[in-house]
């Protein structure tokens, strides 16, 4: 049963991707190199990450030709890290402040 | 209706694609995830597992540098090397960022050539997978000692600035450095048991006894590959931010 199933793709695609990832690692050491501040390095920090993390899952892990069943089941549950992700910027800005306001004097 | 009939159907049975499709797998009452071996499964669902375990770290390292009122140290800065006489910022974390990537692709290409049945180039791509990641463990090994050895970060204190920042960094990069460890060990066993043709005459397998097949690669390279996505985020957010 299980030898039917494997994932076979042509080696073209893997050495563009691979190409990719290349180019997009050199992308965001440029970011730190250039010494890019503020929203622009914070931006292109995260889009570099998420064009990466897109290609590796979707091309190196086969997620493009798995069944949706099984694309669905891995891809909707690290959704819910937003709402964590949430909640600990709510929880560190609080305590910033906390500390702000009674240890302030101590710096 | 007996097993096999069962067994059958349950094959023979027509799959729908899309958004149908996902409904009809699920509520087939039988096997969820149809055409996938169940390792390849159970591994994805490990990684899942594995997925909230890195962001919980992430997640609480966001929070403890939001709420720091000491200055964070300056990643660029720690961990900039001096290379004949320049200062290069993160240069020895770019090079360990290039030699993952490097062996996510080979990783790739076993698998490739694992499903064309070419015994002897799987294994040499697995084997230089499990050299580029032990390369990557010697440069997190020799980064550790640079730390704190040379420039004091301990834990719960370093000379630089938030405390903070010494518990984070040993705690995820450890977490993930191990990951990488236990990786390379693993290709080793795969790469010695492709060049022995086990997976070719389909032995069964010393722990579980099931038969061997191409497939185990995938489901290695799903792990490798996994450890190579973990470090883009950590890099980004630790490294880069």
């Amino acid at each position: 049963m299980a030898s039917t199933e494997g994932q076979q793709h042509p080696l073209g695609i893997y050495f563009q991707i691979w190409i990719l990832l290349f180019v997009l690692s050199a992308a965001s050491y440029m970011v730190d190199y250039m010494a890019f501040q503020g929203y622009l390095r914070w931006s292109l920090i995260i889009v570099f990450m998420m064009l990466k993390a897109g290609l590796i899952v979707s091309v190196f892990m086969h997620m493009l030709w798995e069944r949706q069943a099984l694309v669905y089941a891995i891809i909707v549950p690290p959704l819910l890290l937003l709402v964590f992700v949430g909640i600990g910027t709510l929880e560190g800005d609080y305590t910033f402040l906390t500390r702000e306001i009674f240890y302030g004097g101590a710096e | 209706m007996t097993q096999s009939a069962q067994a059958t159907m349950a094959e023979t049975a027509p799959l729908l694609d899309g958004t149908p499709g996902v409904f009809a797998d699920w509520a087939s009452d039988q096997r969820t995830f149809k055409n996938t071996p169940w390792g390849k499964a159970m591994m994805w669902i490990f990684l899942l597992s594995d997925t909230f375990i890195f962001s919980c770290f992430l997640i609480s390292y966001g929070t403890v540098r939001m709420s720091t009122t000491i200055p964070w140290p300056n990643p660029s800065e720690v961990f900039a090397l001096t290379v004949a006489g320049n200062h290069v910022p993160l240069l020895l974390i770019a090079i360990m960022t290039f030699v993952l990537i490097t062996s996510s692709g080979t990783m790739a290409l076993a698998v490739n050539y694992g499903y064309r049945k070419n015994k002897m180039v799987t294994f040499w791509l697995l084997l230089a997978t499990a050299l580029l990641g032990a390369m990557f463990v010697g440069m997190q090994a020799f980064e550790w000692t640079k730390l704190i050895v040379d420039e004091g970060v301990r834990p719960w204190a370093n000379p630089m600035g938030a405390p903070q920042f010494g518990g984070i960094f040993f705690m995820v990069t450890g977490f993930h450095g191990t990951h990488v460890s236990i990786g390379v060990l693993f290709l080793a066993i795969m790469a010695v048991k492709v060049v022995r043709g086990k997976l070719d005459r389909e032995e069964p397998g010393f722990m579980t006894g099931r038969k061997q097949d191409y497939g185990m690669v995938e489901i290695m390279g799903l792990y490798w590959h996994f450890v190579d996505l973990v470090w883009v985020f950590i890099f980004a957010v630790f490294y880069l931010w």
